[in-house]
């Protein structure tokens, strides 16, 4: 038996004992787990904007979205946080704590290969791709729009 | 009191209705969470070029800038600010000024945690 035909072989049997959890089940799961997370960060703001009127309305959303990545560290350093993802799936990794959640597991996770190339390079191992993907887009975007704007 | 209760169902509304599509697309396809997490943030960054999703933000208030398509949005955003008062160097340095504060926190808060938590090997 090659390797190939093997590994597909693998993958039906692990198709067939992995528990079927019902996709409707996970759906609600996503979508409870991401509506208390956003609603953490609405209240957060609120709570920012009745102590602080004067702050505009950016200023408080990158208010709440600290204090949910700062929550969300904190959750991962005391190893609680994978019991919210593996209930939650993609409700607690496209909210901005599953980008706080990757940074922080993978520096604690590669903090045994030193602080150069561990924690300093594989800390970046998700977020990474995210964070180059979003600044090339929004160089993009700045450009697109400067051109725009000289004619 | 009843506006405040309206604006917390639109957030779970939005918040929810996209976090829901994201495990839809995580069930149906083989496409990794990594992966999702890129084309939603290009989505966010499109939808900002264009200004489409500042209305969005103005309708749900944190469902829509907490998941990572208002994390693109903020980059586009803020690239267009940038160059309406800077030029081309505001072209440069708007989307990173417009995420700095988060992009600071996660990476800084996590280099220092990793300095007291040691990932649990499990023994069995």
């Amino acid at each position: 038996m090659n390797n190939e035909e093997r590994n597909e072989k693998y993958l039906e049997y692990v198709e067939q004992k992995s528990p079927k959890a019902g996709w409707f089940n996970s759906l609600f799961h996503a979508f409870v787990m991401g509506a208390t997370i956003c609603c953490l960060g609405q209240m957060f703001g609120d709570i920012i904007r009745s102590f602080y009127p004067v702050l505009d309305l950016l200023t408080v959303g990158a208010w709440s979205s600290i204090i949910i990545i700062v929550l969300t560290i904190f959750l991962t350093a005391f190893g609680c946080f994978d019991r919210l993802a593996k209930y939650g799936g993609a409700g607690t990794f496209i909210p901005i704590s599953g980008f706080a959640n990757s940074i922080a597991s993978c520096a604690i996770e590669f903090k045994k290969e030193g602080l150069v190339f561990g924690v300093g390079s594989k800390m970046f191992y998700v977020a990474g791709p995210v964070l180059v993907n979003g600044v090339a887009y929004s160089l993009i975007v700045g450009v697109v729009y400067f051109i725009i704007g000289l004619f | 009191m009843g506006e405040a209760l309206l604006m917390y169902l639109k957030v779970i509304l939005v918040g929810g209705s996209i976090c829901t599509i994201a495990e839809l697309i995580v069930i149906r396809t083989k496409i990794t969470p990594a992966r999702i997490l890129v084309i939603f943030l290009m989505v966010g960054a499109i939808l900002g070029g264009f200004g489409l999703y500042n209305y969005v933000v103005d309708w749900a208030g944190a469902g829509a800038t907490l998941p990572i398509v208002g994390f693109g949005n903020s980059l586009a955003n803020g690239a267009i600010t940038a160059v309406k008062t800077d030029g081309f160097f505001g072209a440069l340095s708007g989307g990173l000024i417009a995420t700095s504060a988060g992009i600071a926190i996660s990476i800084g808060l996590s280099y220092l945690v990793s300095f007291f938590v040691s990932s649990k090997t499990k023994k069995d």
